[in-house]
């Protein structure tokens, strides 16, 4: 475990709990999670688990019922523009051409649009995007647009990037040049990542560290240190030592999934609590 | 499922290729291919009508000596009668153009702020939405007399009645435009630390536009027959006057005249909103933009 004075982003106890209808829904029972800076940090889980909730209390858009966020040792209650959010959808506004999609979050901070552009064209080619700053999104394709999304994200110039699934939408051959090319950038830009997925090879071939998450109630049920050298290629995919990770995670996922899965919501207070109690880290 | 993504883009970039290499003759055949049904569908109008006129009421028409026509004018009638009335039409025609015209404008200013209010602020929305309905119900047929009656014979009163029955389409097919943009993009700029003034300026307005010129097309359709509703009540001059006068005077070949212009008029007004919308909005895919009759 990190320790708590370096940590650029630390959560302790966070919990959501909706006023749904009639009964309330716990989204996230109690989640612990901290990365330091420059670490890359995956959490991995079902859907349900509340990993979408736990990003967006992490980028302001929903107050937690209980618990704390700290960035570099802060407490922060207003997190909005705090991180860099690129979320599940590309979200990339159909009237901006790329350049402009790019810029946007520059353009709010209240920079020129000339010298908001001016900043944004030499990385367009290392964005793979040289050449269509002047599409509009429909003329992008779907890798093209993940890259965008990921420049409009890193042009924010935040310490910390929150990255929501960023290739879940994509065919398998992008997806795993894209995995590659994200751990050349990241490696150039240096910033803090917490990065959501469901695929364990992405989980295992991307991290520092990988958060696992399991279902009703969604809560971080095992935490594992990824200790494969970088700069890593798609090669390490074949090492025994990524195959023994891999299957650490499946059994973990398995583990937590039938667990989680075979408790009614109805009846998740007593059965899915003991069921909990066995694999609660402390 | 990865053959169908691809093979939408493949067919994107054929349709691009086409779009560009397309050679004038073939353009050509299209557009002809395009015309020849609703130009056929007009003659057969046309056609029906000369007959009508020719055969049918052909007696009633034929006062000899005077002015007058019968009940039922023919087409070519219509139109030469009309032209030789010129003098007398344009500047009827100008009249009602111009009220029209800024009729729809102040409807547009109208329906923006009302919108923009519903949009922002959830009691204006309680209190004001129904107000505007209950504006709708008034029939201009009782509200256009008294109007006269208020501000007199002049444009204004013309003016504010076309605002008044043009504004509301606008303003609802806004509200709706508004209230439907994406959530998604709303969260993420907020997550960069937008604004609500930013959030509608940058994401609620371009997505309400197209819902915008749905309804300013609406709005289009009847502006002209409000306008020559409220001349017709009380007025100096106008489309509304120049067909009463003629209406009383039994030239019906000019009233028929003037109908055909209101239609004309409002296809040109509706044609250059469509270009306004294809203008304001390039963004959107051609086969989004491609509207055809």
């Amino acid at each position: 475990m990190v320790e708590r004075r370096g940590a650029r982003l630390e959560v302790r106890g966070l919990a959501k709990t909706f006023p749904g209808d009639g009964v309330p829904v716990v989204a996230l029972e109690r989640a612990d999670l901290v990365a330091a800076p420059g670490e890359f940090v995956v959490v991995i889980g079902p859907s349900g688990c509340g990993k979408s909730t736990l990003f967006h209390i992490l980028a302001g858009l929903t107050q937690p019922s209980a618990g704390e966020v700290r960035f570099d040792g802060q407490i922060v209650e207003n997190r909005l523009g705090a991180c860099a959010f690129m979320p599940q959808r590309d979200g990339l506004l159909p009237w901006r051409r790329t350049i402009d999609n790019v810029t946007v979050g520059l353009e709010l901070s209240g920079m020129r649009r000339a010298a908001a552009r001016e900043r944004a064209r030499p990385l367009l080619a290392r964005f793979g995007l040289a050449g269509f700053e002047d599409a509009w999104p429909w003329q992008l394709s779907g890798g093209m647009r993940q890259r965008a999304a990921f420049l409009r994200t890193v042009l924010l110039g935040k310490p910390a990037m929150l990255l929501d699934e960023p290739f879940g939408a994509l065919d398998g051959i992008t997806r795993a040049q894209l995995q590659e090319w994200l751990l050349d950038v990241w490696g150039e830009v240096g910033s803090t990542v917490l990065l959501i997925t469901h695929d364990v090879a992405e989980a295992v071939f991307l991290a520092d560290r990988v958060y696992v998450m399991t279902p009703r109630p969604g809560r971080v049920a095992a935490v594992i240190e990824i200790e494969l050298p970088r700069p890593r290629t798609l090669a390490i995919e074949e090492s025994a030592q990524f195959g023994a990770y891999e299957a650490r995670l499946r059994e973990l996922l398995r583990e937590h999934a039938w667990a989680g899965g075979d408790a009614q919501p109805s009846s998740s207070g007593s059965s899915g609590s003991a069921l909990h109690s066995v694999s609660e880290p402390s | 499922m990865k053959n169908t993504q691809f093979r939408g883009v493949r067919d994107l970039r054929r349709d691009e290729a086409g779009a560009a290499s397309r050679a004038p003759a073939a353009r050509w055949r299209r557009l002809a291919h395009d015309i020849w049904p609703p130009a056929l569908a007009f003659a057969a109008v046309i056609g029906v009508w000369d007959f009508a006129s020719q055969v049918l009421v052909s007696k009633a028409n034929t006062l000899p000596g005077s002015s007058f026509t019968g009940p039922l004018p023919g087409p070519w009638l219509v139109v030469r009668s009309t032209w030789n009335d010129r003098s007398n039409l344009w500047p009827a025609m100008w009249t009602t153009i111009r009220e029209v015209v800024f009729g729809v404008l102040i409807a547009v200013v109208i329906a923006v702020l009302l919108a923009i209010a519903i949009d922002w602020s959830r009691s204006f929305r309680r209190s004001i939405y129904p107000l505007m309905v209950v504006s709708q119900t008034m029939p201009i047929i009782a509200l256009a007399p008294l109007v006269v009656i208020w501000f007199g014979f002049g444009t204004e009163p013309k003016i504010a009645l076309i605002a008044l029955f043009t504004f509301f389409a606008i303003a609802v097919g806004l509200v709706q435009g508004l209230a439907s943009s994406d959530p998604d993009a709303m969260d993420l700029l907020r997550t960069m630390g937008a604004s609500r003034l930013q959030l509608l300026l940058r994401v609620r307005l371009p997505s309400a536009l197209p819902q915008f010129f749905t309804g300013l097309k609406v709005s289009i359709t009847f502006s002209f027959v409000s306008a020559i509703l409220a001349e017709y009540v009380g007025a100096t001059q106008g489309l509304g006057v120049y067909m009463q006068t003629n209406y009383r005077g039994f030239r019906n070949d000019l009233v028929f005249g003037a109908v055909i212009v209101t239609a004309l008029l409002t296809l040109l007004l509706f044609g250059l909103v469509v270009a306004l919308e294809r203008l304001s909005m390039p963004w959107r895919r051609p086969a989004q933009t491609d509207t055809r009759w």
